[in-house]
This record gives structure tokens, C-alpha cells and sequence, in this order.
């Protein structure tokens, strides 16, 4: 069994705390960070709720170890919102009900946030959603909130 | 599920990773992408006594072009080859195959040489290495040796690979003349894991085959080299009917039956590829 201490970026704050060598990053940023907001569910890479960005990229932290993410830079859904004030993306799905028990939506926020960052086309946009399974919506909502989105800043430039 | 102890070891040179394979033997799994791995750790049906994390290698990764051939670093992330400007012209199957491999968020950590050294049968990665012939640069602490990829893959999830060995990097010649499609029905969606897959190239003087590549994946345990169909091609006008070609290749097949696909459904499906493949293969601009 191996032990090691390892430093996180975890959303701009800088982390310090031991990881056993099989603990996924998913168990970890719950369990050790304590930050909640990333939700597992199939804990097999399918359901796409732990996604969170690993520098920037999005990834499924249920398939990386905690102690490959040392040394690197992670953001989770804990790091949108700046207090109280929603990011355009969450405003979006709260007024489109791109959700509703909630449980994929972290997920599907940090693949949004990297769409929206890199700048993807509202079609490349929506299809990052075949990586998140949602039961609740069928997706009419979160679609609704990508379109809002992407039709805003076509708007804004 | 939660994996079961191990030890983790993350080597910072090749050297490092090779010795440490080499007196770890078969307790030992080098992890590459993990996409396939830490759900085999999770569920406990791979418990190994180390994991050799090989994310930490420096030289593994990037694609060089020269002018009749294509490297790939074995640990090149599958999101690399998808968006590389220079694949595109080169070898465009290359990014158009691992496009189709799980989704964005699997890609952007799946690795070209996890997805061969795992083995899936049904993977589109290991159709398209047989079906281009690729060349897998295998090193242990003793040795480096390459395999050809039609002799790698043994079976469902295994490979000529040895213990001590590590897949460093994936050599594809061209084929001038050729253009290469790849077609597949998968289980779900436009992306994830394919039920049938099939990387077919076809080399044309006007409207005549003059040479034919077919590899499928998800008939057969390994990925199979669909030969009789490509004899069958060859010489033949592309836009006549094929139904021949694809019964030769369906002939050539062992699929597993599966929940996702009994032995006729795979069957058909590959009839239906075929089909698929070569119209798009025949409506491509034509190689420089």
C-alpha cells in the first residue's frame, strides 16, 4: 500500500492532505477536500457526473487517481459561482430547467464551462451532453440552456 | 467499487519504467490512460500488486510525419490525434477513427496505446492498426523488438505484449493511392463503445479498385483482417454491387455473441459497413 502526501490546485486554492494510492480523485476532492459538489455515479467513466477539468480539460475524476492529479491544477463545480452570483452558465440552466434532482449537473457544467472557455461551436457544444447521462430532463432543458448561451454571445460579439 | 490496494509507483524516465516492469513481472499493470484500467481496478476484476503509472514519462507522446511514414507516440492522448492539423492531411482515418473512441471527456485522457494494449475486440482503434498494418515498438529492459499489428492482438483483452515489455511507440506507413474510411454502429449515440466497427481503404485508377484494405472490429475475438473481401474487391468497379464482397467478409467472421449483439445482428451490421465504407471511401477526395 502506498501513502503519499500530494498538493492539489483545487479551483485557485492550493490543497495538501496524504492519498492512498487507490483512492480515485472523485473519493478524494469528497472524502479529503470535502468539496461535495462533484457527484459519482457509476464510478466506471459512463454516467459522466464526477467530470471535472484537470488543467482546464474535462475529464472523469472517477477514472484518475488522486495521485495523478498531483502537482496539477483542478477545477470543480464548487468554483463557478462567485458567491451567491450564479455563473452565466448555471443563471442559464436554473432559468431553462436544465435540471432537476441535480445529481449530473456538476458534470455537465464543467464540460459546459470548458465548451464555453474554448470557445466550441453551440454544436460541438451540445454534443459533449453524450458524455453525461441525465434521467430527468431528457435533455430538452439543458439543450434550451446551451442555445440561451450560445445565442447571447453571438449577441455580445 | 473501490480498487484494492496496490502499489503505486510514477517512473520519470524510460529506463525507470522498463526496470521496474522488468523485476515487478506479471504483478505488475502499467497505467497509460486509465480509461479502461481504473474501471477494471473499481470493480476489481484487475488486482495488481503494482501500478506503473507511465503519465509522468517524458517522450512518450507526439506524432511525427515524415514523407512515407507516421509515428505515434504510444501515450499520445486520443484528443491530440482528433485535432491534429498535420494527421488530418497525412493519415486523416487516424483522427477521424479516434474521434469515434468513448466521448470528449474519455478522449481527452484515452491514450493510442492504452486502447491497443487493452484489446477490446469491439475497439476501433486495434480494426484500424491491422487494417493500416501498423508497426508497435515494444521495449523491455533488455530488448526492443516491433511487433506487426495483425500478430498483436491474441485475443479478447490479450495481446503478444510480455510482461516486461512496454508499447512505446505505433509506426504507420502510407499507402499512396489509398484513402481510408472508417464506419461503425455503436451501442449509443454518435460516440461509445462500437458493436461493429470497420476501417476499410481502397486505392482507385477511375472507377477501379487497384488495391483494398478491410479490418473490422466486433466479429471475431481480435480484430479481424477481412482478406477474402479485399481480394474480392481488388479489380472490381466501386460503385458496381458489392453484395459479394460483403458476404466473403461475413464468411470470414467469428463474432461473439453478446447483449449488445447476437452472431446474424453483427453479421449484418458488418454487411451494411461495407457498403457504407466503401461509398464514402469512393466519394473522397482523391490522395495527392
Amino acid at each position: 500500500m502506498t501513502i503519499t502526501d500530494i498538493t492539489i490546485t483545487v479551483n485557485g486554492a492550493v490543497r495538501q492532505a496524504p492519498a492512498e494510492a487507490r483512492t480515485v480523485l472523485s473519493d478524494y476532492l469528497r472524502h479529503t477536500v470535502g468539496l461535495t459538489g462533484t457527484h459519482v455515479g457509476c464510478e466506471q467513466g459512463m454516467c459522466g457526473s464526477c467530470t471535472v477539468l484537470l488543467d482546464g480539460a474535462p475529464v472523469r475524476s472517477c477514472l484518475l487517481l488522486a495521485v495523478q492529479a498531483d502537482g496539477h491544477e483542478i477545477e470543480t463545480v464548487e468554483g463557478l459561482a462567485d458567491g451567491a452570483q450564479l455563473s452565466p452558465l448555471q443563471q442559464a440552466m436554473l432559468e431553462e430547467h436544465g435540471l432537476q434532482c441535480g445529481f449530473c449537473t456538476p458534470g455537465v457544467l464543467m464540460s459546459l464551462t470548458h465548451a464555453q472557455r474554448e470557445g466550441l461551436t453551440e454544436q460541438e457544444a451540445t454534443s459533449l451532453l453524450g458524455g453525461h447521462l441525465c434521467r430527468c430532463t431528457g435533455y430538452g432543458g439543458i439543450r434550451a440552456a446551451i442555445a440561451r448561451l450560445w445565442r447571447d454571445r453571438e449577441v455580445t460579439e | 467499487m473501490k480498487p484494492a490496494a496496490f502499489d503505486y509507483k510514477a517512473p520519470e524516465t524510460l529506463p525507470e519504467a522498463l526496470s521496474l516492469l522488468a523485476s515487478a513481472g506479471e504483478s505488475a499493470m502499467p497505467l497509460a490512460g486509465g480509461q479502461s484500467l481504473v474501471p477494471l481496478l473499481s470493480t476489481r476484476r484487475c488486482r495488481p500488486a503494482t501500478v506503473i503509472d507511465l503519465n509522468r514519462l517524458p517522450g512518450l507522446d507526439g506524432v511525427s510525419i515524415s514523407r512515407d511514414t507516421v509515428h505515434v507516440g504510444a501515450m499520445t492522448r486520443l484528443r491530440t490525434l482528433e485535432r491534429h492539423v498535420g494527421l488530418r492531411q497525412a493519415l486523416p482515418v487516424l483522427p477521424q477513427a479516434a474521434a469515434l473512441v468513448g466521448q470528449p471527456q474519455i478522449r481527452h485522457r484515452a491514450t493510442l496505446g492504452g486502447s491497443l494494449c487493452h484489446a477490446d475486440p469491439t475497439a476501433e482503434l486495434p480494426a484500424l492498426a491491422v487494417a493500416l498494418e501498423a508497426g508497435l515498438r515494444l521495449r523491455s529492459r533488455e530488448a526492443e523488438r516491433t511487433e506487426a499489428a495483425a500478430r498483436f492482438f491474441t485475443g479478447p483483452h490479450a495481446t503478444a505484449r510480455q510482461p516486461g515489455e512496454l508499447l512505446t511507440e505505433i509506426e504507420f506507413r502510407l499507402l499512396p493511392g489509398f484513402r481510408f474510411w472508417f464506419e461503425e454502429v455503436t451501442q449509443r449515440g454518435e460516440a461509445g463503445f462500437a458493436v461493429v466497427g470497420l476501417c476499410l481503404g481502397i486505392a482507385l485508377h477511375g472507377p477501379v479498385v487497384t488495391g483494398a484494405r478491410l479490418a473490422a472490429a466486433g466479429v471475431a475475438p481480435w480484430p479481424l483482417r477481412l482478406s477474402a473481401a479485399e481480394a474480392r474487391l481488388t479489380g472490381r468497379r466501386i460503385y458496381d454491387d458489392l453484395t459479394d464482397v460483403a458476404e466473403a467478409a461475413v464468411a470470414d467472421t467469428d463474432p461473439v455473441a453478446d447483449l449488445h449483439g447476437d452472431v446474424r445482428y453483427r453479421q449484418a451490421l458488418l454487411r451494411v459497413l461495407i457498403h457504407r465504407a466503401a461509398s464514402h471511401a469512393a466519394n473522397m477526395r482523391s490522395p495527392v
